[in-house]
């Protein structure tokens, strides 16, 4: 038997790394969040929670956290919806699968940034080709970047149209995962498609399905670059995520310690929600003594 | 005197430039007007002649400069001739406007040398200030540096030094196409409509009727609609200098000194007075005239939608100018700029914050805005000034300076005195003499006004910025009246000047004030 100390060893070079990534930084955001570092006061000088009363008293905080979930939730059920029906479609043997496959994943391979000036470009009032399209249909003149709900919409859509290859790529790979038993015998039953779907496919890829879901959540959470790139937060504040926030506060402004507190709240926040939304998920879709083991 | 003798020192640095072949030895300066395509070597410690004598072999710089085209396009291409003549490695990185600031302030703040030299907004120069290095006097006594306006000498120093290597002016002033306004037709119209001849604005007042008159509909026979005016009201995209321009014809008082941003004696914010609220006012009306998405509008749309003639009118930098007259353009030679009172609108009724009224003028108040410029400075860390300032001296010597000064998208602007005289406009970029006439003239006018605005510039000005952006676009967006909206603001500066310190803006803003009041710093109380 190997002596137990040489894991330990065998350990140490990937918890070292851990440590460089994950919690040193970390703690650094921590030690961070308590010091006043501003333009003017560089320095880990210590400012006690003054950063964190300030925080919880931010309404463009808060207001930034708000438009966030919002968006969060409508990018994600889109992408979900979407990303499964595509999944769905190219699952089975279809005629050019895999140039669908591959044309489906393209969007999330172009830089995000990129993306969002193409579209800015596309949603142009009078001189993208959106509205010019539209016009055909008798749609005339939609303001997709200057008034508030349709900018927020525009925004949806870019996230949607860039991340939902990411979706269809986790549940494509969930569906080409699955036993081939459940089906057979929902066929010896004379289950149809939809039978077979609501009740073999849906629930098999239910772990799939809660660990596509948080994996879009924290990616969307960090919407960022397509609102930098678009909108820059407008029109007013109706585009604003805690993201753009706290780049605006930190790299522009240079409060360096107070967005250091906002992004621990951020965080935390975060923690709390998803893990409690994964819970919840587990028990809607898997089932409450499932969900417990 | 003085401007009479920068003037002739100017003179003779563009007359060396237009002379090919001049005093200086024939065959070397043939070589470098064949080699880099420059009108001629103007004489000089800063020429290609004199730059080439120098070697730099084994030493390095680093530059932070913006994105190609805009200041990043001549940086690249004078670093690579600098590399040629003196045989030193120049490192050119480029970054987009927003990550400019804070690539210059990590390693400033953490004291490390990361980069020789650095470009930004020269409104940055408070926060900037303590870590670049003083321009040495041997470039400050260089022609092209006294031919240097006062007014942008004045942006470039700090606490009485001269900080930032002047490379660039910029202003925001009013820019219109012309043939409109001559047209029979429409003055005809505008007569019926609005019971007065259609003229040139001069007023935020007349600008809105003008606007309204020719928005939404084809006056160029073209096929497609025209608008009224473009300008840039996106936020966090530079739009705080229109609000700037908007504010300043309504709260800038020549009859009022000691601070135009804050009242100097009790650091009250005057953001949310009631000049700086009629002229948010009349920007929340201006959408109306707009392009359609034009409160999305940055600086890149700016230039497209005006500068591709879709509307009328515009108020921003030279670079729209500079590019709408490029020979591509449709517009080029069509456009004229400011007004017959000065580079922008004006105002007959300016708020006067010491006596709580308004005053009122006979003929409109103008209040210019020097609107910051890019600022580049040499890093106080670095171990390479020497070489740094030489770099600086050769990018904007004459020769360099006038070929750029003609590349639209290049970004460089008039901020000497010489750049002020008309036949280099017509000689060198083909410009009619009107056109040329008008906007040396606009340049004379901001060169010469006593009554200019300049941007905040004291520590913290980004948090200043956007504290102001973000309410100001709130009320762009509808979703706040502009009292409310600027009464945020005002609370919000007080939070943020307590947090930076009251005294240390204070000391900072006399810099502003100087500047504003047009007296030295030693003169502000």
């Amino acid at each position: 038997m190997i002596d137990s100390r040489y894991k330990h060893i065998f350990l140490f070079p990937a918890l070292l790394v851990l440590v460089a990534i994950i919690i040193f930084p970390l703690i650094y955001t921590v030690r961070l969040s308590f010091s006043g570092w501003d333009i003017n006061r560089p320095g880990l000088d210590s400012v006690g929670w003054s950063n964190y009363a300030r925080a919880f008293v931010d309404g463009g905080f808060w207001n930034s956290m708000g438009t966030l979930y919002q968006m969060v939730f409508f990018c994600v059920l889109f992408e979900y919806t979407l990303g499964f029906g595509l999944a769905l479609l190219l699952w089975k043997q279809v005629k050019a699968g895999r140039f669908f496959r591959l044309l489906f994943i393209i969007p999330m391979c172009v830089t995000p940034v990129v993306m969002a000036v193409v579209w800015k470009t596309i949603f142009h009032e009078t001189l993208g080709p959106l509205n010019d399209i539209l016009s055909w249909f008798g749609i005339s003149g939609v303001p997709w970047l200057s008034e508030a709900t349709p900018a927020f919409i525009s925004i949806i859509l870019v996230d949607v149209w860039q991340w939902t290859s990411l979706m269809f790529i986790l549940l494509l790979a969930g569906l080409m995962s699955l036993p081939k038993e459940p089906y057979e015998a929902a066929q010896i039953d004379g289950a149809g498609p939809i039978r077979t779907f609501v009740h073999v496919t849906f629930p098999l890829m239910a772990p799939i399905t809660i660990g596509a879901l948080v994996i879009r959540l924290i990616e969307s959470s960090k919407l960022m670059e397509t609102i930098y790139a678009m909108t820059s937060a407008g029109p007013g504040s109706a585009t604003e995520t805690t993201s753009y926030l706290l780049y605006i506060r930190s790299l522009r402004e240079f409060q360096i310690g107070y967005t250091a507190s906002l992004s621990i709240i951020y965080l935390v926040i975060m923690i709390i929600a998803l893990a409690l939304f994964a819970k919840l998920l587990s028990r809607a879709l898997i089932g409450r003594s499932e969900a417990r083991t | 005197m003085y401007t009479k003798l920068v003037m002739a020192a100017g003179a003779l640095g563009v007359a060396g430039l237009m002379a090919v072949g001049g005093p200086q030895s024939a065959s070397a300066e043939t070589d470098y007007i064949a080699k880099y395509g420059i009108k001629a070597d103007a004489p000089g410690m800063c020429s290609f002649s004199s730059i080439d004598a120098k070697d730099y072999s084994g030493h390095e710089l680093t530059i932070l400069t913006h994105a190609v085209p805009v200041m990043g396009e001549p940086a690249a291409l004078h670093s690579k001739q600098f590399e040629e003549l003196t045989g030193g490695k120049v490192n050119v990185v480029h970054a987009p406007f927003g990550e400019l600031y804070q690539k210059v302030m990590i390693p400033f703040q953490t004291g490390q040398h990361v980069y020789d030299i650095v470009y930004g907004g020269s409104y940055w120069i408070g926060d900037w200030a303590p870590h670049l290095a003083p321009v040495p006097q041997k470039y400050l006594d260089l022609p092209e540096m006294k031919d240097v306006t006062p007014a942008y000498q004045g942006v470039a120093s700090w606490n009485g030094q001269r900080l930032q290597y002047t490379v660039d002016g910029d202003r925001n002033y009013f820019k219109y196409i012309r043939p409109p306004f001559e047209d029979a037709g429409n003055q005809a119209k505008f007569k019926a409509e609005y019971g007065r001849d259609l003229e040139v604005p001069t007023t935020w007042e007349e600008y809105a009727e003008v606007a309204t008159f020719f928005n939404g509909w084809d006056w160029d026979g073209d096929g497609e609609l025209e608008y009224g005016s473009t300008e840039i009201v996106q936020r966090d995209n530079i739009a705080f200098s229109n609000f700037i321009t908007r504010v300043a014809s309504y709260a800038k008082n020549p009859n009022v000194t000691g601070g135009f941003w804050f009242d100097l004696d009790t650091m009250t914010p005057q953001v949310n007075n009631p000049g700086f609220v009629k002229g948010l006012e009349m920007w929340m009306a201006a959408l109306k005239y707009m392009p359609p998405g034009g409160i999305n509008f940055g600086i890149g749309e700016e230039i497209f939608s005006w500068g591709g003639g879709q509307s009328l009118m515009s108020v921003t930098w030279d670079d729209a100018f500079i590019q709408a007259m490029q020979e591509d353009s449709p517009i080029r030679n069509k456009i004229l700029v400011g007004t017959k009172y000065g580079p922008s609108m004006g105002s007959k009724k300016v708020w006067n914050r010491v006596a709580n009224t308004w005053d009122e003028f006979e003929t409109p108040s103008v209040a210019p805005y020097v609107a910051w410029g890019w600022g580049a400075g040499v890093s106080k860390y670095s171990k390479e000034q020497e070489m740094a300032f030489d770099w600086f001296c050769f990018f904007s010597n004459y020769a360099n300076t006038n070929h750029d000064l003609l590349i639209g998208r290049f970004g460089v602007n008039p901020f000497r005195t010489s750049h002020m005289d008309p036949a280099y406009w017509e000689k060198e970029a083909g410009w009619n003499t009107d056109v040329a006439v008008s906007y040396t003239n606009m340049l004379k006018g901001m060169a010469t006004n006593t009554n200019r605005v300049f941007d905040l510039r004291v520590p913290g000005v980004n948090q200043y910025y956007t504290a102001m952006m973000a309410s100001v676009s709130k009320a762009m967006a509808g979703e706040m009246s502009a009292q409310a909206a600027l009464d945020e603001v005002a609370a919000e500066w007080i939070r943020i000047t307590e947090r930076i310190g009251v005294d240390v803006v204070r000391e900072a803003y006399k810099n502003v004030v100087a500047l504003e009041d047009n007296v030295s710093l030693s003169a502000v109380k």
